[in-house]
């Protein structure tokens, strides 16, 4: 899948960065800036690395900087996992990996050799919702949709971790008994944003989910 | 984001070795914190150490009946251990209380302890700050401070370490376990880790460099009521404004720590001999030198009140 784009990029990067070298040069006073400017420019550096998306095994060979995110979206057009904030405030790129939900965005692609992951494609498809997803379509969990991949890989995720027992920062009683309720529920979801607020459908959307399991 | 070369680390000791020899080299373990600080070029590692593969961990009974938690212990993994759970509570309940699900996933319990501060300015890299970029000056000092440090701070930086775990670390007595580069390993009890500004704010640390963290240890269970309690602008994913940690004993005595005030977790232990006497004693010892500016004076007050109410929780 690696197209020849990626190199373009860094081609065009490098004669920028020589540019902005040379139009510093010929400015003695700033002379000096423009040689530290070229000795912190750096190569990039290419790493080869196999992992599993959605039971599909994929082997890319991409610059170290490459998040998990920008591979999946940029290299393997998996485009339902959405770029928000692209540091872990908001959640929009919450994918499973290896069982766990993690933000997308605040990982390296080549730290994951042998992973496992999931994405909203590799949960269900249009004629084969995953039951988060029919629950989000009846419940109305999302206007503009944006969020609704993060949301729903979450969603999934949420229901896992009160089912395997991992306590909350609202759980009561840490050897009590877990159930999933609103209150679990909304606390759980914290990373995910949604700016057309369409969390009270979201929190329905789970507990039917959840209702349908137990 | 500066370009980065790569490497995955087999051993500790080969990890250290590699991070010993390459100039401007990092460990990346989580990366929730490194990645976010490398996007916006505060932090341009040249080598990074990927230490996800050195069996760091498990979490096992110690021969003094504590736990030794491996480095690499997942947040959301340490904070679920059914023995953290009932022996260390405070420990689950402050984890819990920090980040969102999926950072707990993927931070681990060295890199908590390692994160960097949350200060605006230090964020803000069109502003002064001499932790980011020693001797430059604090934009913070006399600027928009509500978050920040009123303890423990000084001319060069106000910053506060913003973590929830670290907090229940030091009101349990941890002990931070590394492997130098040369192979030599040693323990750093939690109440040394983190040092103090004063003039030298970039220096955040005990750690030596491409010194790495292996595990933190816990003593042995000290029983007692444990309580965490943070206060902040929301109900979860916020970092704290103050938060307290305490265990208290049915005696009464006790020991707490505080965050979101000082650069480090805070704890005073001689403050804690006024347990008995109740919030506001043992609060004047914990502030006794503190100078908090217009922006977060607030926080002496709110941490006095907060104590008080898990003070009358925990004996109620």
């Amino acid at each position: 899948m690696a197209g020849p784009r990626d190199w373009e990029i860094s081609r065009r990067d490098l004669m920028v960065g020589a540019g902005a070298g040379a139009v510093l040069a010929a400015t003695p006073k700033l002379a000096e800036a423009g040689a530290s400017l070229a000795s912190e420019t750096r190569m990039p550096t290419l790493a080869s690395v196999s992992f599993t998306v959605n039971g599909e095994g994929r082997r890319l060979e991409v610059d170290t900087r490459t998040t998990l995110l920008d591979a999946l979206r940029e290299r393997l057009q998996l485009t339902g996992t959405k770029k928000g904030c692209d540091h872990g405030q908001c959640g929009a790129c919450t994918v499973i990996v290896d069982g766990h939900r993690i933000n997308s965005c605040l990982t390296l692609a080549v730290m994951h050799e042998g992973s496992e992951v999931t994405t909203i494609e590799g949960l269900g498809q249009p004629e084969n919702l995953h039951p988060m997803q029919a629950a989000f379509v009846k419940h109305d969990g999302f206007q503009c949709g944006y969020c609704t991949p993060g949301q729903i890989c979450s969603a999934v995720a949420v229901l896992d971790e009160i089912k395997a027992g991992i306590p909350s920062h609202v759980t009561v009683e840490l050897d009590g008994e877990l159930l999933p309720t609103s209150d679990e529920i909304r606390e759980r979801m914290s990373g995910n944003i949604c700016r057309c607020g369409a969390y009270s459908n979201i929190v329905d959307a789970m507990a039917e989910v959840a209702g349908r399991r137990a | 984001m500066k370009a980065f070369s790569y490497e995955r680390a087999r051993t500790p000791a080969e990890a250290a070795a590699a991070a010993a020899e390459h100039e401007d080299a990092k460990f990346i373990a989580g990366g929730t914190n490194l990645l976010d600080l490398m996007k916006l070029e505060i932090e341009t590692p040249a080598h990074l150490i990927d230490v996800n593969g050195l069996a760091l961990d498990t979490i096992e009974t110690t021969p003094e009946g504590g736990l030794k938690i491996g480095a690499l212990v997942r947040n959301t993994d340490l904070a679920a251990h059914k023995r953290v759970r009932k022996d260390y509570a405070l420990l689950t309940r402050a984890l819990m209380a920090g980040a969102s699900g999926q950072l707990r996933n993927k931070a681990t319990t060295a890199g908590n302890l390692l994160q960097r501060t949350r200060c605006p300015y230090f964020y803000d890299t069109a502003q002064p700050c001499n932790k980011r970029s020693p001797g430059s000056g604090c934009a913070a000092i006399g600027g928009f401070s509500r978050q920040l440090g009123l303890v423990g701070v000084s001319d060069a930086c106000i910053a506060t370490h913003p973590s929830d775990m670290g907090v229940a670390m030091r009101a349990l007595d941890a002990v931070v376990e590394t492997v130098k580069p040369d192979g030599e390993t040693r323990t750093i009890p939690v109440a040394e880790f983190h040092r103090l500004p004063g003039d030298t704010p970039h220096v955040e640390n005990a750690l030596e460099k491409g010194e790495l963290i292996t595990a933190m240890t816990l003593p042995a269970p000290v029983g007692g009521k444990h309580v965490y309690r943070k206060v902040r602008d929301r109900a979860s994913y916020a970092f704290a404004l103050i938060s307290v940690g305490a265990v208290v004993q049915p005696d009464g005595t006790g020991r707490v720590a505080i965050g979101g005030v000082a650069p480090k977790p805070w704890r005073v232990e001689a403050a804690e001999a006024d347990m008995k006497r109740g919030a506001k004693a043992v609060a004047d010892g914990l502030f006794a030198n503190a100078r908090p500016t217009h922006h977060n004076e607030f926080k002496r007050t709110l941490a006095e009140r907060t104590l008080g109410s898990v003070l009358t929780e925990a004996r109620g």
